[in-house]
């Protein structure tokens, strides 16, 4: 017998990795040979999907990107025992790429059958959870805090300080809310994780039930990720059958329960008090702070909220030590990061990898330069609201400060890569335009200084004054960073302000002049 | 799942709509999933279901309405037989979706946010389909596709059926 990788991970089953499982199978059948399909999560090497890989007695050796049509010649060559062919990529795990990764949290990802709870025990699944059964909650909160683990969605608030707030909080009930609306631009992690590895994810917010006294939990997805929301859903299913979730947690007469909930096309419910108040089934607007969520959350109650990675990143935490997890990493950013190359590249995938890594090393020497072939002018790090990077930045290390000091962020770590043909002032009225568009409306310069900026970016392009207009902007971007509440007002000016500061030449007028009245 | 062609979409039904709600209401944060299930089941949500929904979760129309109105997801009219959603967030823009927006407008004589005048197609932006690093993207009838051009996604929607 042997074991055919076939990943159905979404991004791989959109180039097609559904066909070639079909025809793995129906050639299988055909020659009359005894091979087991494995549905695992994609490992993140995006240019090779759909890559199939074969287990050998050297490792797993990956052939891709494999179409339907070259499965034929894959069993004429006999790919089953690893053999060559034009689409040998090798052992898997010795590809550069994936080989100079540092998988902590994405360790299984892409290795083990996701639907299978027997495979992820066999891979050191609940591990971390069978420690944190034996330990008081103080001491729980204190292996997060100690970690260094700091919140993966964005905001890199440290995610053990969290917990402290929502344990000191006196309720009878208490909320685990998981962040899966990854909602920007460049970012998978997060699906790949509920996609390829979804009982880590269940097992970190158990983990977190355990550490605050919650009993209940949710995993908010957004519904752009119909795949990643089906799978989730059944992976639950399987915990509560697998008594990880229930009544009976592991046999400890601890309690968690949990349910996915599906989003409903609104950017600003990654915001977690957005998020909230649409788990709670309002609009999706934000609320003040303070209250906390962790004092006066989901339904007033103490609630923790966190990103996928952040509580995917636990099991670990408990099951290593704070201080093993510690070890990775920079200066205050501790740990490893799931950096996701996406846009114009040509090798885009996650990179996990201790913080530190240059934007550099990151898109030369992983990515390759661009997919099109052309320089690369520019990268957007950290979504729709996070600053363009020119080439002569491309030293900044990928570290939460590092990033900050130099007017960008980290954010859920999605680096986006452009190439040359690339015009900066659209880009910028691309910022505004989204904020218009995905303001909650409850800031006023969030919800009308977004449509003026987008105005006049207009009239810059368009030749109209842009000195005066660009003063105008620098100011409207002041009162919108300033006169906000979330992030989502409060961070377009970054793409904005960092467009104009970088490539001024953009918003030069054109060259040819303004039309004739 | 979310409706992604209106071809099986059921015609209006005040007593579905009520014992969907009904079905729901003791979930913690009852809304969402009410009007997912109502969206998937006819296509959009009617105003008429508003009122009723509103009745068994004892909130104002006013309200229900504002969710509604709210959330890209839920329709207010029904779309056409088949749902095209373009990535037109920055990792694709960078992959050139505006060149394959701009190709599928052209060919099949409809703007992004449209609907064919046969109604067979709907055409629409989404932002961020969380497959970036094979952008272009784009979502046929919620079947997630990669690395699209303008003649590969045409081809899909002729593929799709009427």
């Amino acid at each position: 017998m042997t074991r055919v990788f076939v990943p159905c991970d979404s991004a791989a089953l959109s180039v097609g990795a559904y066909d070639v499982a079909v025809a793995v199978a129906a050639e299988a059948t055909a020659r009359g040979l005894d091979v087991t399909m494995v549905r695992n999560g994609s490992r993140g090497l995006f240019w090779l999907e759909p890559l199939v890989e074969v287990e050998t007695p050297r490792g797993r050796v990956g052939y891709g990107p494999v179409h339907a049509a070259d499965v034929p010649s894959l069993f004429a060559a006999d790919f089953l025992s690893g053999a060559a062919h034009p689409l040998r990529q090798g052992v898997v795990e010795a590809i550069p790429y994936l080989a100079n990764q540092q998988r902590l949290t994405f360790a299984r990802c892409g290795i083990i059958d996701a639907y299978s709870f027997d495979d992820y025990l066999a891979h050191g699944g609940l591990r971390g959870l069978r420690r944190a059964l034996e330990l008081e909650p103080a001491v729980i909160v204190g292996a997060v805090i100690d970690s260094g683990l700091r919140g993966r969605g964005g905001a890199g608030f440290p995610t053990g300080i969290k917990w402290r707030t929502a344990l000191q909080a006196e309720s009878a009930q208490k909320y685990i809310v998981c962040n899966a609306d990854e909602g920007d631009s460049g970012t998978y992690a997060d699906r790949m994780i509920m996609e390829g590895d979804p009982f880590i994810l269940i097992e970190g917010m158990v983990i977190a039930g355990l550490a605050v006294g919650a009993t209940k939990g949710f995993v908010y997805i957004r519904s752009e990720y119909p795949h990643a929301f089906r799978r989730m859903r059944r992976a639950i299913g399987v915990a509560r059958a697998r008594g990880l979730l229930g009544a009976d947690v592991l046999g400890s007469g601890r309690t968690f329960e949990l349910e996915a909930r599906l989003g409903a096309g609104a950017y600003i419910c990654g915001e977690e008090t957005s998020l909230l108040e649409s788990l709670e089934g309002r609009r999706g607007q934000i609320r003040y702070k303070p209250p906390l969520p962790a004092i006066s959350g989901l339904f007033a109650r103490p609630t923790v909220i966190n990103n996928v990675i952040s509580l995917a990143s636990v099991p670990i935490i408990l099951d290593r030590g704070a201080a093993f997890y510690r070890e990775f990493g920079s200066g205050r950013s501790r740990g490893t990061m799931p950096i996701q190359l996406a846009g114009n590249v040509k090798r885009g995938g996650i990179i996990e990898r201790a913080f530190g890594l240059t934007l550099g090393e990151i898109v030369e020497e992983f990515g390759g330069g661009t997919q099109s072939g052309r320089p690369v002018r520019c990268v957007q790090v950290g979504g729709p609201l996070g600053a363009y990077w020119p080439r002569h930045l491309f030293d900044v290390p990928f570290d939460y400060e590092a990033f900050a000091e130099r007017g960008g962020m980290i954010g859920h770590a999605g680096v986006v890569v452009f190439d040359d043909t690339v015009n900066l002032a659209r880009q910028a009225r691309f910022a505004f335009a989204f904020c218009a568009l995905e303001s909650c409306g409850k800031c006023t310069p969030c919800r009308i200084g977004a449509q003026r900026g987008v105005e006049a970016i207009d009239r810059v392009i368009r030749g109209d004054r842009p000195a005066a207009q660009i003063a105008l902007v620098r100011d409207l971007c002041e009162v919108m960073r300033d006169g906000s509440l979330c992030a989502l007002g409060g961070l377009t000016p970054l793409p904005v302000l960092s467009a104009i500061e970088h490539f001024p030449e953009d918003f030069e007028p054109l060259r040819r002049p303004v039309a004739a009245q | 799942m979310r409706s992604t062609t209106n071809g099986a979409a059921a015609p209006w039904d005040a007593a579905a709509v009520v014992m969907i709600a009904q079905e729901l209401k003791d979930l913690d944060g009852p809304l969402l999933p009410i009007l997912h299930a109502v969206n998937d089941r006819f296509g959009f949500i009617d105003e008429r279901a508003v009122p009723l929904i509103a009745d068994v979760l004892n909130l104002t129309r006013a309200e229900v309405h504002g969710v509604v109105s709210f959330y890209h997801d839920f329709r207010r009219a029904p779309a056409g037989r088949h749902v095209i959603k373009v990535c037109c967030a920055e990792a694709c823009q960078a992959m050139g979706c505006e060149r394959v927006v701009a190709e599928v407008e052209e060919e099949l004589g409809v703007a992004l946010g449209g609907t064919t005048p046969d109604n067979r197609v709907t055409l629409e932006p989404v932002y961020c389909l969380g497959n970036c690093a094979l952008s272009p993207a784009a979502l046929v009838d919620g079947k997630l596709h990669g690395r699209m051009d303008g003649a590969r996604l045409l081809a899909l929607v002729r593929g799709a059926g009427r």
